[in-house]
Formats: structure tokens, sequence, C-alpha cells
């Protein structure tokens, strides 16, 4: 059972400003079905067109994300609109007297929604929807790198945990957490050529020798295997079997999901790992 | 403590008194080693090997066939390790999409020991795919491990028949049946697994005692490694008070399961066909299979599970959901992916799983609080204009 304060459970069993506005100026929409919540928000600014006059919230979604969505329109009701582009998913925590670090995602459904709704009032975008910019780094949930990148910066994250916990993406099936690693590793202003330039052959035998002499050589010897690097060709990267290992007849699964894989995880994505007997 | 609702006996029981009553002795005078040499110890030993007798005989095999372990969790990394451990030329694993946790994670975390793991999968009834499995049985498998009743739809898969497939291609077959030991009838001298697997808390003994059968002649290593107790295969001082409480459970189970069974499916079925009548767009998952007459698994479009969940809460009703949000992953239930139910449904998936202590009128309470609990989540959400 989640840990909610009391606020939550209030803004959940007694949700504010329910419903859609009939000709809002300004709709956003956030998540889907499949992804397991969404936010629809819609809001009407006053006549002088300077504050958010109305604002109201549909939510598929659990306790935290009704209560987020809820504890948005309250907080943005009679804010000016750079004043509402100015709150960030930590307001909207904050004025719940915080969430549980698995649910921060809910806060940041929030904030995504109501910069989607902003966006469609002041024409920057054809739809409603909220726009994917950037790469997409997490397949699953559909996560960009942008907004990665803006969740680390407004929430001072550092682990891929607090990734996924605020933002949901390596969430699934966590093939994309070497790509949150490489996010979290460089900090957001420095350019992306720097992540993103080849290794050379020598870093990448260093690397190679160093995964396979503190992680597989260990777990392998473990089970009364053992492995010698015999050379590094481009991505291809020849090894030999031996103990156990050799003449084992799960030899062939042991290089491809286990070496292979965490030479993958650890140096580069695209290894290749060959057995010479 | 408030009154609850308690629909949630897949994921644990009320100990039944009588459990409790016959475990006090052991957890007060009676707490003698049954090691020991002293009429103090030895006297002690004899009821251990009272409840060793009363679990075969719920199973119908012999008593020096049970292992007591400390849960369901142990038996299967007993059954599928120890049988790894002892088998030297094959070391392959076949199991099944659908299984808890307990199987699936071990399965997988042996494949960085260089196992070959497949996982056959189930079609949108939940039914097991027959020939997948059947193709899945060369000869580098050490072990296949199919549960028997699934905790999270109660379907339940043929194991007389697949233990007789397994056996034929002289694989060793391990069941899962943590769910369906005293609540479907089990006659382990007529199905052919080698192993199978139980847990005290699924059948109203307390948490923190399992069982493991292991039929005569099946070879596995000891995986708990230790002293000499349960003829060498799983060493530690026994749990005396809960292997007596387990004993007594399993022998409720054998004189009241019948008639419990029942009452408790005749719940179950009012339950569930109410609630799809009064709730639309909703459907019963794994309903066209046969099943564990004590559970129904029910998806609520446009609804999120955990929401349901809370309100139920705040009414004392227990229950359990597929959906991500509960479980602190974010990927919805394994089972219902694997029966490939639409996404649409997979995050408003609401399990209640009976006992014989319920009454009518708790299901009464239910079928009238949970539509209009529907009904306000689905006029919060923007997509449930439905109804």
């Amino acid at each position: 059972m989640w840990d909610y304060t009391g606020k939550v459970k209030d803004h959940f069993l007694n949700p504010r400003n329910v419903g859609i506005i009939e000709d809002p100026d300004g709709v956003g929409e956030v998540g889907s079905m499949a992804c397991g919540d969404a936010l629809k928000l819609s809001f009407k600014l006053d006549e002088k067109k300077e504050r958010i006059a109305d604002i109201k919230f549909q939510t598929f979604g659990c306790a935290s994300a009704i209560a987020s969505s809820s504890a948005l329109t309250e907080i943005v009701t009679g804010m000016t609109l750079d004043a509402a582009k100015k709150v960030t998913n930590k307001d909207i925590a904050e004025y719940l007297g915080g969430l549980p670090a698995q649910k921060m995602h809910c806060s940041v459904m929030g904030r995504e929604a109501l910069e989607a709704a902003i966006d469609n009032y002041e024409g920057v975008g054809e739809s409603t929807k909220h726009e994917l910019e950037g790469e997409v780094v997490c397949e699953c949930f559909g996560v960009t790198e942008k907004e990665i990148r803006d969740t680390i910066r407004d929430n001072h994250l550092t682990t891929v945990e607090e990734v996924t916990n605020y933002t949901k993406a390596g969430g699934s099936c966590g093939k994309c957490i070497p790509k949150i690693e490489t996010i979290l590793g460089i900090s957001p202003e420095e350019s992306q050529v720097a992540a993103t330039k080849p290794m050379t052959n020598l870093q990448r035998i260093q690397k190679i020798t160093e995964t396979i002499d503190n992680k597989i050589r260990p777990a392998m010897q473990g089970d009364g295997g053992d492995i010698e690097l015999i050379d590094v060709v481009g991505e291809e990267v020849t090894v030999r079997l031996k103990g156990a290992c050799s003449g084992c007849p799960a030899s062939q699964v042991t290089l491809t999901d286990f070496v292979q894989k965490e030479l993958r995880r650890a140096v580069e994505p695209d290894i290749v790992v060959k057995e010479i007997k | 403590m408030k009154e609850v609702v308690y629909l949630d006996n897949n994921a644990t029981t009320r100990p039944a008194p009588e459990v409790v009553e016959a475990m006090m002795p052991y957890l007060t005078e009676r707490y003698g080693n049954p090691s020991s040499i002293y009429s103090f110890g030895g006297d002690v030993k004899k009821e251990v090997d009272k409840a060793r007798a009363q679990v075969a005989a719920l199973l119908n095999c012999s008593p020096e066939e049970i292992i007591f372990t400390s849960c369901g969790t142990e038996s299967d990394n007993m059954a599928v390790r120890g049988r790894l451990l002892a088998s030297k030329e094959r070391s392959a694993i076949v199991t099944t999409k659908v299984e808890h946790p307990a199987i699936l994670n071990t399965c997988r975390s042996l494949k960085t020991h260089g196992s070959r793991v497949e996982e056959v999968g189930v079609n949108y009834d939940g039914a097991l795919d027959m020939e997948q499995l059947k193709g899945s049985l060369l000869s580098d498998v050490a072990i296949a491990s199919v549960m028997w009743g699934n905790n999270e739809t109660g379907v339940i898969f043929p194991i007389a028949k697949i233990a007789e497939m397994v056996k034929e291609k002289g694989i060793v077959m391990h069941t899962d049946a943590v769910q369906a030991v005293g609540k479907v009838p089990i006659d382990l001298a007529k199905v052919p697994v080698d192993m199978l697997s139980l847990s005290g808390h699924k059948l109203h003994a307390p948490k923190g005692i399992g069982a493991l059968f292991v039929r005569k002649g099946t070879k596995i290593a000891p995986y708990m490694t230790g002293g000499h107790q349960e003829s060498n295969r799983r060493g530690g001082t026994e749990n005396v008070p809960y292997i007596v409480g387990l004993g007594k459970a399993c022998e409720l189970a054998m004189n009241e399961m019948e008639g419990q069974v029942k009452k408790i499916s005749t719940m179950r079925d009012r339950l569930e066909r109410e609630l799809l009548r009064l709730c639309p767009n909703t459907t019963s998952n794994g309903a066209n299979s046969e099943r564990l007459p004590n559970t129904t698994n029910i998806s609520f479009q446009y609804v999120e599970g955990e929401a349901i969940l809370l309100l139920m809460n705040e009414l004392g009703i227990c229950a359990s959901s597929g959906s991500a949000c509960t479980s602190g992953s974010l990927d919805p239930s394994h089972v219902l992916k694997a029966m490939d139910i639409p996404f649409t449904l997979l995050h408003g998936s609401i399990r209640f799983s009976l006992s014989h202590y319920n009454t009518e009128e708790e299901i009464d309470l239910v079928i009238k609080e949970l539509p209009p609990i529907i009904k306000r989540l689905r006029d919060i959400s923007p997509f449930g204009r439905a109804d």
C-alpha cells in the first residue's frame, strides 16, 4: 500500500475542478490508456485574457494521478499565463505534501499537460496533444530526451531510478537505460557530440577488458568456468571459454545471453561476441 | 480494528482458529527440538511426523515425500535449483509465461548460469499453448515447471495431461500448486508430477511455512544445505509450531473442502455475474477456462485499478489489481499481458479471491458499492463516457 499524505487522499477522494470547459481557450492532453495514465486539461482566461479564470481536468490513472491533476488546477487558478508557465512538477508534489518516489511521474504529467494547454492557447503546434520534442529515448512510454533533461534539471535527479520514478522512462523493458545513463552523465548544457563521439579502438579494448575482469569472469568462475579475451576487431569481440564452460552444452547461451549482453550494456550496444575453441 | 470484507484470499488467508489453537502449545510449553534425544524433544518429533502425514493425506502421497520449507517461494526455488544442481547433462528449463514470480524470476536468474529457458505462452482465455509445450520438450531440458492454478486469473492448467507429456520425454516435472492446494482435489497417485510446491498461508495456515512434495526416486540436490533435517534434504531446525499448523490446515481442507468449494464458487459466480451485468464495458479474464472456484479477474474499461482499490478500501473491501500502479513497477500484470488482453482492459483489472469465511452479505455489499465507484472514476476519466 502506498504511503499517501492526507492531502493526496483528500484530493483523490474529493477531486476539485473535474470536467471539461465548454468553449475553452486552451486544451492540453498527455498520456494514453496504454501507458496507464492520461490527463486532459481545459482552461478559460478572464475577460482581459490575462489570468486563468477557470480550469478543469479529466484523469485516467491512479490515486496520485487524480490528486496531482486536482492539485494542479487549484495551484494555477487565478494565475497569469506567465506565472503558470513557471509551475513545475515540484510545485505540484509540494502542494500535496509530497508523493511517494515511484509516483513522481504523476506530478510530471500535470506539468506537461499544462504546458500543452498553454501551447495550444498560444498557437504553438497544431494539436492539443503534448508534443514529443526531440529523440524518443524510452519507446515503451514515449519519453523524449528533452522531457528527461527538463525533469532532471527541475528536480536535480542523479540516478536512473529517479529518472524512472519521475518520467517512467526505463521502467518497462529497460532497453533505454544506457541512454538515460548517458544523459545523466553529461550536464544539460554540454553538447551532445561529446556523448556520441565514437570510441577509439584502444578505449574500446580497455573497457572490454575491464568489464570481463570485473564482472563477467567472477560470475563465470563462480560456476567453475572461465573466459579469456582473444581479440577485438571493431565491434567484434573474440573470446575463448575455459573450465566448466568449455564443452558445456549451454555455452552458446552463456555467450550471447550473458557475455554479449554485459559487454553491450557496459561498452557499446553493437558488440558481437564470437567464440574460438 | 475496522471490519473488513476480505476478498483477497489468493494473497493470503485468515489462519483458521483450529490451526492457531493447534499451534499454541508449540509456541509456549512444548518448545523442544525434534532432533533431541530426550522425550521432551522426541515427542515433538512425533507431532512433526503427524503433520507430515496430514499434508501427505491431502495430496494422496506418502509422508516421506513431503519436505517442509519456509514458504511457497522456497519450495519453488528448491525444486528448480535443486533439480539443476543434480542434473549433469541437462540444463534447460521449460516453464510458462504466466507463472508466479517465484518460478519466473528463479528461471530467468538461472539464464546467467547458462540455462536455456523457454517460456510457453497462453491464449486469450489463459489456456496453455500445448503445441508450443510439446515442441519445447527437447533432450537438453532438465525440468519443466508448470503451475496448477494461476494466482491472478484462477485458470487451471491440465496438469495430469501435461505431466504425462513431460514424463514421456524423460523430463522431471514440477508444478507450483500454491493456489490449487486446498481449493481443488489433488491426487498425486493419479497425477504423475515429480514435484509440487504448496504454501501454508494460502490455505488458512500462517505465513512462514510451505512444503515441497518430491516423488520417491526424483533426483534433486539439497538447496538449503545444513543439518540432517528433512532426511538431509533441507537443513535448518524444524519450524515446529508452523509445521503443526500446516498439518492441521491440510486436515481441515481434506475434511471440509468439498462443501466449502460449492459455497465459494456459488458466491464467486454471483459476484462476477452481477458486476458484469451492472457495470457496462466490463469483462472477466480467463472465465472461459476451467478455473479455481474462488477467483474472478474482472477488467473495468476506462478506469485504473489502484484508484478502484483505494475507493473500495474506504469501505473496508480488500481485493487486488493487475494494474501497473499498484505494484511499484510500471508494467501491468505479466499474466494478462501474456493473454494478450487489450491495453484498454489491462490497467483496470481487479481480482477478487474468496474463501469459505466470506458471506453472501459481503458479496451483496460489493455488488452494491462497486458499480457506483466505477461510475465515479469513469466520470473523472477522459475516456469513460461509456455508460
